[in-house]
């Protein structure tokens, strides 16, 4: 008896071993290139540290950033509601529309895996590519957007070089004057929320035609049968059972917009006028252009707050949904 | 063979695999075309400019169709830019991340899935904090890692610096593992019935061995899967080589492209043919892993 569980104990002990053994490459490499700069972050932003380390400040780079009246703060604070503002004009577009085209694209037609394999392909293209080949698109002069503006009368528009925001210029082409305050995003912010949106699309769709496969055909059937009409279907069966996927799509599309740096980079770089400088434009700046690591660092800092409390309010409401990956 | 006919007929009706149809056939033809040529457009402007003459690629109004065929803008694109190596590096680059991640995502998988072991509670909590923890929160620590230890800095403490500025290194080690990755294997290995390993042990199999020749062999779609995501994420990567690289030596093809950009300045046809193929062997992979990429993306979320 003993015997027997000296031998189980010996087998726990070796199953332990290997266990650690197969665990040891993936958490080597985890614990040096994530775990530890996650600290690493914090650390560095507690220094000045112009590109190389210097006096411990405390939270002074956060006090800099959030609070000084300097035009550090004003840079953090503009740039935030520049994300704010990005999220608001790319994110329900993003959900509307694939929401649309999900759903006819759900119905049994002719073709249906053609469309869908177009759909896909800007997801899976490179944003360095897709967004040189958008700059070129939408070029004032060489671009086909601007040449089918033009034939319904709209033209000189200048996209990505173009700081005025979009209701002013509205307001000025029907000769209203628009107030500073309601100026509305430039129009190049709004140029890369186009990207975005056609970047993006493909996925958003791919997520709601998992929901929809998902909403059992007998609540359609029920409904039919007490006369529900097109839009009750979509509206009472079709919507509420679609929730989770539209929930999951507008967390996923706001950590994307919140962390969106090449498509930038490449439509913009910030510009015109800083009117598209996200946070993320605006830490790659800092530290990257300007060597301002420290401060840099406790940008990231804060933006990784952001993300990680939309991160955990998706887990929450979604129930971890890790556990189906 | 003698089963009434009109039997099939009612079962078949309510069974039909589809939402209710929006009014016409023809309409939601006309919306899909619609989105579809918007979505598809810039693919062709791309490609129909890639194959204009200078003067045809800048002029006002675009010609929807080249006037005439120039395959040599390709050839001129090519030579303006050590394209060769930037595509020699990303594959080695992405190829060389894609082995490592599924080495290890396998073995920690494996554990997680299958074996039995102090903490592993623990453990599986600090994956799942890895899997939260954005790119965006690692920046610049790693880059700070990457770079040289400047004199008179201690190399190793607190933030041990690799010396890896501007190697292959810096963009293939940071992408050797993946907690996303671990859980979506371990999700496969979780499905692996109980029998199969009961079986193995009675035949005095091992773990590795029962790794080797049971749990991977039947888990090839899975793996496929994860080396397609992970094979996409290393060949798309720009920020982290733009960052940690500066010469032509070690650059992947997007930041290439980057630089390509800056050089080729208004000669939007030959950007285009760079542009063409820059994506051509992505969007290949997508034509031929369709099903596997669409799997993955469904299965787990992610966005890329």
């Amino acid at each position: 008896m003993n015997e027997r569980a000296a031998a189980r104990r010996r087998r726990g002990l070796i199953e332990n071993a290997q266990a650690y053994l197969f665990l040891v490459p993936a958490i080597a490499f985890l614990g040096l290139f994530k775990i530890l700069p996650a600290l690493y972050a914090v650390y560095i932003s507690l220094f000045r540290w112009d590109i190389v380390q210097g006096a411990f400040r405390g939270l002074d780079n956060y006090f800099d950033i959030l609070w000084q009246n300097s035009t550090r703060s004003q840079a953090w604070w503009q740039s935030l509601s520049t994300t704010v503002t990005y999220a608001l004009i790319t994110v329900p577009f993003e959900i509307a529309i694939a929401l649309v085209v999900a759903y006819v694209l759900f119905q049994k037609l002719r073709g249906r895996d053609i469309y869908r394999t177009i759909y896909y392909v800007p997801y899976v293209t490179s944003t360095v590519a897709a967004a040189t080949v958008f700059s070129y698109v939408f070029h004032p002069q060489y671009g086909i957007v601007n040449t089918l503006l033009g034939s319904i009368g709209i033209t000189g528009l200048r996209w990505f070089q173009e700081p005025d925001g979009v209701f002013q210029m509205i307001g000025s082409a029907l000769g209203v004057a628009v107030p500073e305050w309601a100026a509305g995003p430039s129009l190049a912010l709004v140029g890369v929320a186009i990207f975005s949106i056609w970047h993006f699309l493909g996925f958003q769709i791919l997520i709601f035609l998992g929901g929809l496969g998902n909403i059992p055909l007998e609540y359609y059937e029920a409904a039919k049968l007490d006369g529900a009409n097109q839009w009750q279907l979509f509206r009472r069966i079709t919507l509420p059972l679609l929730s989770p996927q539209i929930f999951f799509v507008f967390t996923i599309a706001t950590i994307g917009v919140l962390r969106a740096f090449n498509e930038i980079f490449i439509l913009t770089n910030g510009g015109p006028l800083d009117t598209t400088r996200t946070v993320t434009l605006l830490i790659f700046k800092t530290f990257f252009q300007q060597g301002q690591i420290g401060l840099g660092s406790a940008m990231g800092v804060l933006l990784t707050l952001v993300i990680l409390a939309f991160t955990l309010f998706q887990f929450r409401i979604l129930g971890r949904r890790v556990e189906y990956g | 063979m003698n089963t009434p006919q009109v039997l099939p007929r009612v079962i078949a009706r309510p069974l039909r695999p589809r939402i209710p149809p929006i009014s016409s056939t023809l309409f939601k033809h006309l919306v899909l075309i619609l989105v579809g040529t918007i979505v598809a457009y810039p693919f062709y402007f791309m490609v129909s400019t890639s194959l204009k003459e200078f003067f045809e690629a800048t002029a006002t109004p675009p010609t929807l169709f080249p006037t005439s065929l120039h395959f040599e803008n390709y050839v001129e694109a090519w030579t303006r830019q050590p394209w060769g190596r930037f595509f020699a590096n990303t594959f080695f680059i992405a190829g060389a991340s894609v082995a490592g991640e599924i080495v290890t995502a396998v073995l920690a998988a494996y554990a997680f899935a299958q074996m039995n072991f102090r903490g592993k509670n623990v453990l599986f909590a600090l994956f799942l904090a890895t899997y939260m923890m954005p790119a965006e929160a690692t920046l610049i620590p790693n880059f700070v890692m990457m770079s040289k230890a400047p004199p008179g800095v201690n190399p190793f403490f607190p933030i041990p610096r690799l010396n890896l500025y501007d190697t292959y290194g810096a963009q293939i080690l940071p992408f050797l593992a993946s907690a996303f990755s671990v859980f979506l294997l371990r999700q496969q290995f979780l499905a692996i019935p109980r029998e199969l390993r009961d079986a193995a042990v009675i035949d005095g199999a091992g773990h590795l061995r029962f790794l080797w020749s049971v749990v991977l062999p039947i888990s090839i779609p899975a793996l496929v899967t994860v080396a397609i995501l992970s094979f996409y994420a290393s060949w798309n990567s720009f920020q982290w080589p733009f960052i940690v690289t500066s010469s032509e030596a070690v650059r992947p093809v997007q930041v290439g492209l980057n630089a390509f950009r800056a050089e080729a300045g208004s000669q939007y046809h030959l950007l285009m043919a760079a542009a063409s193929f820059v994506v051509a062997p992505i969007i290949l992979l997508y034509l031929v892993g369709q099903r596997f990429l669409v799997q993955g993306v469904a299965r787990t979320g992610i966005r890329g």
